[in-house]
């Protein structure tokens, strides 16, 4: 779980914030409600999850709440991965 | 025996010489915008009433009262003229929805300023483009988003000063000076700029098929619909507590998120913070909201999340609701009134109009999934794509088209005369929908007329698009088209010819997709990117996009007559 935390992580921070922003992301950080990611940028977290995990995360899952922290989504991931 | 409507009462003595008196102007003094929504309320005895109570993700809360608000767009009113921006300069907010967005933006126009804001979420690309078309001299940001100038600042000459509102003790680069109003000695008196009716206000950003975005150029006469709009269709009363969810980098967060509350004296409330369901519905609780103004996207998104979440929270303070950005269906309207006991009021205006021109207002019968009947003082009709003379028949679909005259419509583009008079046919302005007219008045929402693709309530171009697709190494060729979405109506599809040396597949498309999100913004990212070998093209070789979005839309793909067949 730790493992999957921190690749969701990196990705965030690689993706989603600007080079030079000194803004502190954890795994605990809002990231919808935070104004991170948005509605629209939640597609491409999405496809990246499904890519790098090897999972199918239906739409009706991939709700801003279940998207709002990388615990969340480690938890959504892990969920469809046993599903799976 | 019941007494007359007194909403249609003042319908049927309409006239916008009522709003002037109502704001105390006359056609032949200044006029500003800033000073209205401030100075002006103070005046009337409310200026310890609460204007604005924001409140950020971690419920980090601040409140400013009308005084407030008069003193520090003195302040920020004040610094920009000491910093030698002279009446008539643009000057950009690129900002999250922080209080000095809002108190910027009066602080600019009360100086005299022409106040750009754009969209915090905006690449640098998407910056640039508008920054360097308006010439823009100033842009007051934040830490966060000034990234973005300065990878851009270096090709923009004319943007002389970079002002962080949150410079904190860091460090400052070429051209940024801070501007914290914690700091700034505040400012009780400030000679406003003696506007005039038609003096420049506002310049706000829109996409068009052809080109890039056009700056609607609107002046400070525009609050006379902005006010009595605010009045008459969201029906705002001193009482009020008001929540806008649009963010002011659009038109509707500033027409309707700033100046139509605040022109009324109307106390609004403003969350820095994504959508969350319960979050949104926490502070609507928690202030009390009575009007609310959102929409379609984020009822759609609210209706996903169902109505047992809405019962744990008491929305009874909900007194009226009005939607805006795209058709609001018919299910939404019908769910609104099963989750909150009342409906959604759609409404309907763009960029150029700078106010709601077809609306449902109160006191009207709702026809769920209707954009409603034209405001009082608006003419607007459906006229014949042929021979842009009105339909006249009920039913018939034709292009949405308005007579020009009503105080807030755009006076120009900026820089653009050309595309300007392009909107206008036999007297009409045409607004690039397609609509029709039933037997009682009342308008039917049917598409764009164009290639614009309107996500989530807002207009994205496909040329600026496919300009920065081919910034991708990987892109030889690109189509940009409209593709059907549950929840935002519409999202971007991207068709893609790949250069020869490159692979399709996801890892690609994952790739494209962030560099467009980067480079122009989260809306303009294609949602999904189909690679093709070809395109379809005229013999001239122009892009025929209405094909591929015919196939997207399951249409009747048309006339290809002219189309080239590789």
């Amino acid at each position: 779980m730790d493992e999957l935390k921190g690749l969701i992580l990196d990705y965030v921070k690689r993706e989603y914030i600007e080079e030079g922003d000194d803004r502190v992301v954890k795994e605990d950080t809002p990231l919808i409600s935070g104004g991170i990611v948005d509605s629209f940028s939640m597609v491409s977290l999405k496809r990246f999850l499904e890519r790098k995990f090897n999972v199918s995360i239906p739409d009706a899952d991939a709700s801003p709440q279940a998207f709002d922290t990388v615990n969340s989504i480690a938890a959504l991931v892990t969920r469809f991965q046993q599903k799976g | 025996m019941s007494g007359p409507n007194p909403y249609q009462q003042r319908l049927e003595q309409f006239d916008w010489a009522n709003a002037e008196r109502e704001l105390g102007w006359r056609r032949d003094e200044p006029i500003n915008i800033g000073w209205h929504c401030s100075d002006r309320i103070c005046q009337q005895g409310h200026a310890a009433k609460r204007a604005l109570v924001w409140e950020d993700t971690a419920g980090n809360e601040r409140t400013y009262t009308f005084d407030d608000l008069r003193v520090l767009s003195n302040t920020i009113a004040a610094y920009l003229q000491r910093l030698g921006i002279q009446p008539g300069d643009r000057v950009c907010l690129f900002m999250d929805r922080v209080p000095e967005l809002y108190i910027g933006f009066l602080g600019i126009l009360k100086m005299g300023g022409i106040a750009q804001p754009l969209f915090s979420a905006f690449g640098d690309e998407s910056l640039h483009t508008r920054l360097d078309n308006a010439q823009t001299t100033a842009i007051i940001t934040q830490r966060k988003h000034v990234l973005k100038v300065r990878k851009i600042r270096d090709s923009l000459p004319a943007l002389r000063h970079i002002i962080l509102v949150d410079a904190g003790d860091g460090p400052l680069q070429a051209r940024e000076v801070p501007l914290e109003l914690d700091r700034e000695p505040r400012v009780e008196a400030f000679t406003v700029h003696p506007t005039a009716a038609e003096t420049p206000s506002v310049l706000h950003y829109t996409s068009g098929t052809t080109g890039q975005p056009k700056g609607a150029q609107h002046v400070h006469s525009s609050l006379v619909s902005q006010y009595l709009t605010a009045k008459w269709v969201l029906d705002l009363r001193p009482d009020d507590v008001y929540w806008c969810n649009a963010d002011p980098g659009w038109v509707t967060g500033t027409s309707y998120g700033i100046i139509g509350p605040w022109a009324n004296g109307v106390t609004q409330v403003v969350l820095d913070s994504g959508f969350i369901a319960e979050r949104w519905y926490g502070f609507l609780q928690k202030h009390g909201v009575t009007v609310w103004y959102s929409a379609p996207t984020a009822i759609r998104l609210l209706m996903r999340e169902g109505t047992e979440v809405v019962k744990r929270f008491d929305l009874s303070s909900l007194r009226h609701l009005a939607s805006v950005g795209e058709p609001l269906n018919a299910e939404a309207v019908l769910w609104s009134k099963e989750a909150f006991g009342t409906m959604f009021h759609d409404t309907y205006w763009q960029t150029e109009t700078g106010c709601m021109v077809i609306t449902n207002f109160p006191g009207m019968p709702i026809k769920p999934g209707s954009m409603g009947k034209p405001f009082p003082g608006i003419t607007a009709t459906v006229l014949d794509p042929r021979t842009f003379e009105p339909v006249g028949r009920p039913g018939s679909v034709g292009l949405i088209a308005l007579k020009p005259g009503w105080p807030s419509m755009m006076r120009s583009y900026w820089k653009n005369p050309s595309a300007y008079e392009n909107k206008f046919k036999n007297g009409w302005y045409l607004t690039g929908d397609r609509a029709s007219i039933d037997a009682d008045g009342y308008f039917w929402f049917v598409g764009r007329d164009d290639d614009v693709i309107n996500t989530g309530g807002h207009l994205v171009g496909p040329f600026e698009i496919e300009s920065a697709l081919l910034e991708h190494p990987s892109v030889a060729e690109s189509a940009a088209v409209a593709k059907p979405d549950p929840v935002n109506m519409e999202v971007v599809k991207a068709f893609v010819v790949l250069k020869p040396a490159f692979e399709a597949g996801p890892d690609l498309e994952l790739e494209i997709m962030n560099f467009i999100r980067k480079r122009l913004s989260p809306l303009a990212m294609p949602q999904e990117i189909e690679f093709v070998d070809s395109l379809p093209k005229t013999r001239s070789g122009k892009i025929v996009r209405r094909i591929l979005r015919a196939q997207e839309w399951g249409e009747p793909i048309g006339d290809i007559s002219t189309v080239m067949n590789d």
